[in-house]
């Protein structure tokens, strides 16, 4: 039975802030396919090519036939435990730290007997599901679950150093004019977040959904213009150190590329935004998440930047937005870099046509704010890096994957008709 | 495709001798080439060789780097014309023997020096760990980072549910080495252990207690292996190879590790040496941990796979016992010196069936068996090794 989280006590200021230590990340090449799949919350092993022999540890060859294709497939995740322990002296101050410290041996259906983490409510020699999940230092690691769920599940503490559940987290969503905000405030509520800190540019300026995003429990809006170092400095210092999630959905959008556009106004404008503006942000709050990723219940988890897929191989029709999504995608890679020491995971939510005014011409599929808003806490709640929601995102990061040669021709198509 | 098999070649004529052990210390600010140089001095000095005369050096150790045998030769001033480095930790021992025996035999040596030698430093436990290999950083450090008490405490877990062990029969084997060691002036552990302070120790990765874990220590072993002529001629005390076998990544199949390459072996090592388990009058295991003591005592062929418990239970295990066992006190009590932890129970063989091991000696002791066992790469040891050896008197 896992006993589940209750709100942390307020912090004592005069205690020392536990510094974040990490769990080893040194790693084979071939093992970063574990962190890969983790990214997505897929469970994968190498399968090889030639004789279908399901392979672990991450290897060079195949250990049935020598050959080296042996691509990462995803593979039936359910096996049954074999063996288990405590650990409970460790030579890893990370684990030295959280022991005693629950592992066990899993014989998996694929074939394998796999090392892992196991969850508390797992019996012994019982039926266990694995996920592959991205741990403290930012590698997959496996964690076997009991096969059926069991009440507060999530609260298991092994476990949840492996995600980044708004559980009594406290989270900043720093645009509410978007035209998203209600539906992921509302969804942070419903997932039990702590407060809900909502950043609002120009609060003279009125806007229709207002009144219901400050009726959200928990919900309390502040002024922050992610354009304006000032303002977003200003904001860092007042809650930067109670900010355990942030939600950077700040966005500049219009249609256009770089022909129909007869000067950079707008340019200027969706990278002051979507690129300077996640610069500015990660350069205010990103130093204070990185040290509190050790702090307590609720440290600071989870950087989230919700991005055009577009970011990926550009849209003609929305060129320029494109290229300041493909400019925020490679800097969000910067910062997961830059977040790793505190173990404060980057996650990227990229979409399609968003269904909102600047793609009112665009024809469906279009990602609802609600969509969007459940698959960012779902993505929170596996710990992920990359989320693709939509239709229109999961087939483009697929034909990316296959070829992103082919894909730009084919995204560029449509331009030329 | 068929292969036409062969009769292996026995080792008659060349013999084990000079067996040293540098009394080993819990740190040391010394490095491993220091040790290996002491117990190559000592080996050297009792056979009358001096150092630039000796044709055959071979060496095993985790601590080296970034030397190798190689830098050695410099280093120690050797220059022999053949060479060997053994990275098999608790099987180099046997492999040593394995390797250096034919080299004299075929005439490419006429000394092989076997030294093993590591040295500890405070922390260099911990490194060593991390990067210990390559599926163990992958797939088993960053699981706790117990190291090789939780990688055997999951074996002993399994073997446990699968046959009914208790935590007591491995401390039987626990507490007889503790009373072999406290007669071995150069054990480490120098205190009597009982049943009780044993099953009282504090866990370290359940079932894995205190008292089941070896104490990483700083030490050297070595022996000599000769033409027997050239022993008797220079006046040493010898061991006969009767037999040896070696095996790695045995039965890659069963999901966790019940057993190791001994069982595809044993029946050879016993036809080779004309022996039976009952003419074995001392068995030296490999013994990080008890529970693949007494997995070897069942696949070396002293009792059935799973009878493991109940064989500990009905025998004494210590020098005086009707089944002598790690009689030097072995790693558990003597101390791991690296991969010293792959000669302790060779270089203690020698000894013992030349009837050399003064204190430790157990009585009428002819022909022992060794094992080895080495190298927890991911979830279970990949190499395993045996030998019988013999006394001129057997």
């Amino acid at each position: 039975m896992t006993t589940p989280i209750v709100p942390p006590p307020k912090k004592d200021p005069q205690k020392r802030t536990r510094v974040p230590t990490r769990p080893s990340e040194l790693r084979s090449r071939a093992a970063l396919g574990l962190a890969a799949a983790a990214a997505e919350g897929r469970f994968m092993l190498q399968v090889c090519t030639e004789c279908g022999a399901v392979q672990y540890p991450p290897r060079d060859a195949c250990a049935a036939c020598l050959s080296v294709d042996l691509p990462w497939k995803d593979v039936s995740p359910n096996g049954r435990m074999i063996a288990e322990t405590a650990v409970r002296t460790s030579t890893n101050v990370y684990f030295r730290e959280r022991t005693p410290w629950r592992i066990g041996t899993v014989r998996l259906d694929a074939g394998p007997s796999v090392m892992c983490h196991v969850h508390g409510d797992v019996e012994r020699g019982g039926a266990v599901r694995i996920i592959n999940r991205l741990d403290k230092s930012g590698q997959g690691v496996f964690f076997a679950l009991p096969s059926e769920g069991t009440p507060a599940m999530e609260d298991d503490p092994q476990l949840r150093e492996m995600t980044c559940d708004p559980k009594f987290r406290r989270v900043l969503i720093t645009d509410g004019r978007n035209e998203n905000a209600v539906a992921l405030a509302k969804a942070f509520s419903d997932a039990q977040a702590s407060i809900i800190f909502v950043g609002e540019a120009e609060s003279w300026r009125a806007y229709p959904h207002r009144d219901t995003l400050a009726a959200i429990p928990n919900v309390e809006i502040l002024p922050l213009d992610v354009t304006d170092t000032q303002s977003v400095t200003e904001l860092a210092g007042e809650i930067g150190g109670k900010t355990d999630i942030l939600v950077n959905n700040a966005r500049f959008v219009r249609p256009g590329g770089i022909m129909d556009r007869g000067d950079t106004v707008f340019a200027r404008d969706e990278m002051e935004v979507n690129f300077l503006g996640l610069m500015r942000l990660a350069q205010a709050f990103g130093p204070a998440m990185r040290g509190r990723g050790a702090d307590g219940q609720n440290s600071a988890a989870a950087w989230v930047n919700l991005l055009s897929v577009y970011a990926y191989s550009n849209m003609p029709a929305f060129g320029a937005f494109s290229a300041s999504n493909a400019a925020a995608h490679s800097l969000s890679q910067c910062l997961r870099a830059e977040m790793r020491a505190g173990g404060v995971r980057v996650m990227n939510v990229y979409t399609g046509p968003t269904d909102d005014a600047w793609h009112q011409p665009l024809p469906p599929p279009k990602v609802a704010p609600t969509a969007l808003a459940r698959a960012i806490i779902a993505g929170l709640e596996d710990g992920l890096e990359d989320v693709f929601v939509g239709d229109v995102a999961k087939d483009l990061i697929e034909k990316w994957r296959a070829g992103a040669k082919v894909l730009e021709r084919e995204m560029t198509e449509a331009a030329g008709d | 495709m068929t292969r036409s098999s062969s009769r292996r070649l026995g080792y008659d004529g060349i013999v084990l001798a000079a067996p040293v052990t540098v009394p080993y210390q819990r740190f040391s600010k010394e490095t491993a080439h220091w040790w290996i140089a002491r117990a190559l001095r000592e080996t050297l000095t009792t056979a009358g060789i001096a150092p630039r005369e000796l044709d055959g050096f071979s060496v095993s150790s985790f601590t080296l780097f970034p030397d190798t045998a190689v830098g050695l030769t410099q280093h120690l001033g050797l220059t022999p014309r053949w060479l060997d480095h053994i990275p098999m930790g608790g099987a180099s021992g046997v492999a040593a023997v394995r390797r250096a025996a034919r080299a004299v035999q075929a005439g490419d040596a006429d000394v092989v020096a076997c030294v093993s030698g590591d040295t500890n430093h405070v922390d260099s436990f911990r490194r060593m760990l991390s990067s210990f290999s390559r599926f163990a950083q992958d797939a088993s450090y960053p699981y706790g980072s117990g190291g090789p008490n939780a990688c055997f405490a999951l074996l002993t877990d399994h073997y446990m549910n699968a046959y009914g062990a208790m935590r007591e029969d491995f401390g039987r084997i626990c507490v007889a080495q503790r009373d072999n060691a406290l007669k071995n002036p150069h054990a480490i552990m120098k205190s009597p252990l009982t049943l009780e302070q044993y099953m009282g120790a504090r866990m370290i990765s359940d079932p894995i207690a205190l008292f089941d874990c070896v104490m990483p220590v700083s030490g050297a072993e070595a022996f000599l292996v000769m033409r027997e002529e050239d022993a008797r001629a220079t006046g040493i005390p010898y061991a006969h190879i009767r037999s040896t076998i070696e095996r790695h990544n045995a039965f890659p199949e069963d999901a966790i590790q019940m057993r190791g390459g001994w069982v595809m072996d044993i029946d050879e090592l016993y036809a080779m040496a004309g022996a039976q388990p009952d003419d074995i009058d001392l068995l030296q295991t490999y013994d990080d941990y008890p529970v693949i003591s007494m997995m070897q005592i069942e696949d070396l062929g002293f009792c059935k796979k799973g009878e493991g418990p109940e064989f500990v239970r009905a025998h004494d295990l210590t020098i005086a016992g009707d089944f002598p066992h790690n009689v030097s006190g072995g790693q558990l009590s003597a101390g791991q010196a690296g991969a010293a932890g792959g000669f302790i129970g060779l270089v203690e063989a020698i000894r013992q069936v030349t009837g050399t091991a003064g204190p430790t000696q157990v009585k009428d002791a002819r022909t022992a068996m060794v094992s080895g066992f080495g190298m927890i790469n991911f979830d279970r040891g990949v190499c395993s090794g045996a030998a019988i050896i013999s006394g001129d008197a057997a």
